[in-house]
């Protein structure tokens, strides 16, 4: 039976594993090939390298990371973070990526996934969602509706685009895969926005990963069950060894969820 | 050597690197020659079938492929390495290497799965009915290849078609994912996985390892 997966995530800034609050107030967590090394004995399905390196000059450091883990660990390995062309994506794969997630430079550029699931595959493009509810006061009266919007440049600008639309959108464009973040609960630690899963999930036939908000072992239950979701992201948790994954996937499968067990 | 054959798809760094864990040296190439010489092929691939074919037809290595597989040099197919055994795909008009009777189908939204079939799941070990000159086996049937792997064990898969072999005595592992479908298939020379063995932790490196030793290499 497939099961669900666990993913940890690692913010990575100038080669450093680094978390903040809301994409906002970064600390340093630690060498990402030693992070990702104790994870993958932990029993962490994927991991997922997010690098938020804002000057150009130090980019280049994301492609050493990517080197040393792929030489050490072998579960796949998603890297995403200023990922904007072809050649930004070989060079991941070179380095030892297997898949790349792209956010800004898809919405910018939608052909861009199109592009890149006919040259690499649909199954290395995944297409990061940063999502943010917004209310209109003509639904509050009328027919009370959430809605999502879209995010780029890591939650600093409003796109004024659909989430649920969107998400048709890309996969239709041939992404493989969709890494959703709450933008309302990301670094929150009071769950995932189980709404906006479920409604993404419900919406697109490839997998969902769901992001933000992770806090507790209940709310991977409630992303996987009430969400719908096909994996589940956290990065603090599990840095700060609030709670290991270990733990965590003996919970979930003791609550009769499908998790590898190893 | 062990050679990989370098399709300009997917990530072939992370095949080599399995393989350097386990204590073997491989070269990346599409070199004929090169090949020809080599002790064990590997054939990794992602994509679609269309694109791996198309690929192999320019680098003038589809015969290469067949001769080498004819002429019994092991034989290692990873994913799409394993599609384009068949004879033809679901997947766009393009004839496969023929192989293996059968054909590459495509999974049904209809029974409400997610696809790409994308994560880890486990593998069903079969027993095999044919002679140990053919598929080398222990004294139950139990593949010399997965040895101390349990039945059952997980493994990483993601793709979106499957293989159906008209001889199902060629299969080595079942998965189900809605269906049964032949997740790796071993005949003689041949094994090939649907499953990514270099992105399956420890059980895919020792799947690794048992193949390397099987051959010789």
């Amino acid at each position: 039976m497939l099961t669900k997966r666990i993913i940890p995530c690692l913010d990575i800034d100038k080669g450093r594993v680094v978390k903040g609050t809301k994409f906002l107030n970064l600390r340093d967590a630690g060498n990402p090939v030693e992070v990702a090394k104790r994870y993958d004995k932990e029993g962490a399905d994927e991991i997922i390298f997010l690098d938020i390196t804002a000057s150009y000059q130090k980019r280049k450091t994301i492609i050493d990371v990517v080197k040393k883990t792929a030489e050490n660990i072998f579960i796949p390995l998603t890297v995403g973070g200023g990922i904007r062309n072809l050649h930004d994506i070989r060079e991941m794969l070179k380095a030892g990526a297997d898949k790349i997630s792209i956010n800004t430079a898809a919405v910018e550029n939608p052909e861009f996934i199109d592009a890149a699931a006919k040259k690499f595959g649909s199954q290395c493009v995944v297409v990061a969602i940063d999502a943010k509810q917004v209310r209109s006061k003509k639904n509050l009266i009328n027919n009370f509706q959430l809605k999502w919007e879209v995010y780029t440049y890591g939650g600093r600008k409003l796109t004024g685009i659909d989430a649920v639309k969107w998400a048709k959108k890309v996969e239709k464009l041939g992404a493989g895969e969709i890494l959703l973040t709450s933008m309302d609960k990301d670094g929150t630690k009071n769950g995932y926005d189980i709404e906006l899963t479920r409604k993404i999930s419900e919406a697109v036939k490839i997998p969902v990963i769901a992001s933000g908000g992770a806090g507790k072992k209940e709310h991977f239950y409630e992303a996987f069950t009430n969400g719908k979701a096909d994996a589940a992201l956290a990065a603090s948790l599990f840095h700060y060894k609030e709670l290991s994954i270990k733990k965590l996937k003996r919970y979930l499968s003791q609550k009769g969820v499908a998790i590898r067990i190893c | 050597m062990i050679t990989i054959i370098d399709c300009g798809m997917g990530n072939l760094r992370s095949v080599a690197k399995a393989f350097e864990h386990i204590g073997k040296k491989t070269i990346i190439t599409s070199d004929r020659k090169k090949i020809l010489k080599s002790s064990l092929v590997v054939l990794p691939g992602v994509g679609s079938f269309t694109a791996a074919m198309t690929n192999l037809k320019k680098l003038n290595l589809t015969e290469t492929v067949k001769n080498i597989i004819t002429v019994g040099k092991p034989f290692l197919g990873l994913c799409l390495g394993l599609q384009i055994l068949f004879e033809k795909s679901e997947e766009g008009n393009c004839l496969g290497l023929g192989i293996f009777h059968g054909k590459v189908r495509k999974f049904s939204y209809k029974r409400n799965l997610k696809i790409p079939h994308m994560g880890w799941n486990n593998i069903k070990l079969q027993i095999t009915n044919y002679p140990s000159t053919l598929m080398s086996h222990d004294r139950t049937g139990k593949l010399q290849i997965f040895k101390d792997i349990p039945d059952n064990s997980f493994f990483y898969f993601v793709h979106s078609y499957y293989v159906e072999p008209k001889d199902k005595k060629i299969i080595a592992t079942t998965t189900n994912y809605g269906i049964n479908f032949a997740s790796s298939v071993f005949y003689k020379n041949i094994f090939a996985t649907q499953f990514h063995p270099e992105k399956s932790q420890k059980n895919g490196l020792k799947l690794l390892k048992n193949y390397v030793d099987y051959t010789g290499n």
